[in-house]
């Protein structure tokens, strides 16, 4: 039977109290949202916090997805449900719903969140390649006050984070761009199962070329967030073949995969390429089908 | 600590331990069996239960975390005698071969239909896709569901024997 180490579970019920339990309960305190990296963690006694503070009941503080000034905000607890259901990102952003279709399973989908998801910051996780690629910031609160940290800083290795002691990630901030396309294109070896490789990318269009570009690898070994090198050889080009075939080359160069149950290294590599030019052949349609 | 949930719409009260998992307070302190527990590991889906009407795998879910929610477990889908158009359905379609699966391929059904009375197959087959049949029925589990979905009120106006 697994179960967790002995700890001592408390609950909070505002964004406020959580930060007043943190501060008090010390470093061995830990968050839990819906649980399903944390939980499975701590019954194989990886994880083995002294304290626990639930913020479930805070769903009315943090579980929402809206647009406001120019951005889509996410509350940390929104459910991956709740992201793979929500006509705005269907609509705006709906790199969300191809990530959301393939991560774990229906009843997994129901407890677990984003805010959880990019905190737990596991190699293999698909949300913060996501959340990478649309240059999106997120927004971390302590007991005296906010701050906004981008994506491309927020991870500081694996199950690591700038989220510090006695702070807590409350809002996910992503710009929505005219004329932008975004997509994820992810390989499993079974559904539900966690990426052998996923490719998160946005495409932006000024006029007949690319504007911007994001491009965001999972479970390959990236040492940055974001391919700046792949995304350089999109901008000023038209969204061509042969564009993406060259920003994917240079994905797939940057990333530094290691050979494991999933596939062989070079299999990684070789996916990292393609994926990335499938999601930007999508991208580029999403972007497009937006212009007319 | 001291947790209070509604169970299949009975108030239960029980001191526990902090760590005390959800599928182990059902099955071990309230005494409920029909929730299976499978792998432990949030892959084999036998042990969901539905937590406020939603299918939630109950070994990743602290049963502190129930705590003011209510849970149906496969227990709870009968009502007073009558079986719920689910559990119907599974008997007419054949949906169980050895039945370590059924209660949270019911649950999930039930959690389904209660949002979407007309699902599609392929909605069926994404609802139950968190749980692993062992027997690999899949097909007859689909049907067992697509049944219910047919008859949405079969035990109130068709009440069954359950053949032994």
């Amino acid at each position: 039977m697994q179960v967790p180490a002995p700890f001592e579970y408390a609950r909070a019920t505002s964004v406020e109290e959580a930060l007043v339990l943190l501060d008090r309960l010390g470093p061995e305190a830990r968050l839990i949202a819906g649980g399903h990296s944390l939980l499975p963690m701590m019954k194989l006694r990886l994880a083995t916090p002294e304290h626990l503070v639930d913020i479930n009941p805070l769903e009315r503080e943090l579980r929402y997805i809206r647009e406001e000034d120019g951005e889509v905000r996410i509350g940390a607890l929104t459910r991956h449900r709740d992201l793979l259901e929500s006509d705005l990102l269907a609509e705006r952003l709906p790199i969300f719903r191809d990530a959301e279709r393939a991560i774990a399973d229906p009843p997994v989908r129901n407890r677990g969140s984003i805010g959880g998801a990019l905190c737990h910051a596991d190699p293999a996780e698909d949300l913060s390649a996501v959340c990478a690629a649309l240059g999106a910031r997120v927004v971390i609160r302590g007991r005296d006050g906010e701050r906004s940290v981008d994506m491309t800083h927020f991870q500081r290795g694996p199950f690591s984070t700038a989220v510090g002691d006695g702070e807590m990630l409350v809002e996910v901030r992503i710009p929505l761009r005219e004329h932008a396309g975004s997509a994820q294109e992810k390989v499993k070896r079974r559904a539900g199962d966690w990426a052998i490789a996923a490719a998160a990318v946005m495409l932006q269009l000024d006029g007949p070329n690319i504007g911007d570009a994001g491009i965001a690898l999972t479970a390959v070994g990236v040492s940055e967030p974001r391919s700046r090198w792949a995304e350089e050889a999109l901008r000023g080009s038209p969204p061509s073949e042969e564009a993406f075939a060259e920003a994917a080359r240079r994905a797939a160069a940057d990333c530094d995969p290691i050979g494991d149950q999933r596939g062989p290294a070079e299999y990684k590599r070789h996916l990292a390429g393609e994926l990335t030019k499938r999601a930007l052949r999508r991208a580029a349609q999403r972007a497009l089908a937006e212009e007319v | 600590m001291r947790v209070n949930v509604t169970v299949n719409g009975e108030q239960r009260s029980a001191e526990i331990e902090d760590r005390l998992l959800l599928v182990h307070f059902l099955r071990q302190t309230l005494g409920l069996t029909g929730t299976h527990w499978g792998c432990d590991t949030s892959n084999c889906g036998t042990c969901v239960v539905l937590v406020d009407g939603e299918a939630v795998k109950s070994c990743t879910m602290l049963a502190a975390m129930a705590d003011g929610h209510e849970v149906t477990t496969v227990e709870g889908l009968e009502h007073d005698g009558k079986l719920d158009p689910v559990q119907e359905g599974f008997m007419e379609a054949h949906g169980l071969q050895c039945g370590f699966c059924t209660p949270a391929m019911m649950l999930t059904a039930r959690a389904l239909l209660d949002r979407n009375p007309h699902p599609t197959d392929e909605e069926i087959r994404e609802a139950i896709s968190g749980t692993l049949c062992r027997c690999t029925g899949y097909k007859n589990i689909v049907a067992a569901i697509r049944w219910a979905a047919d008859h949405p009120a079969a035990a109130e106006t068709a009440p069954k024997e359950v053949q032994a």
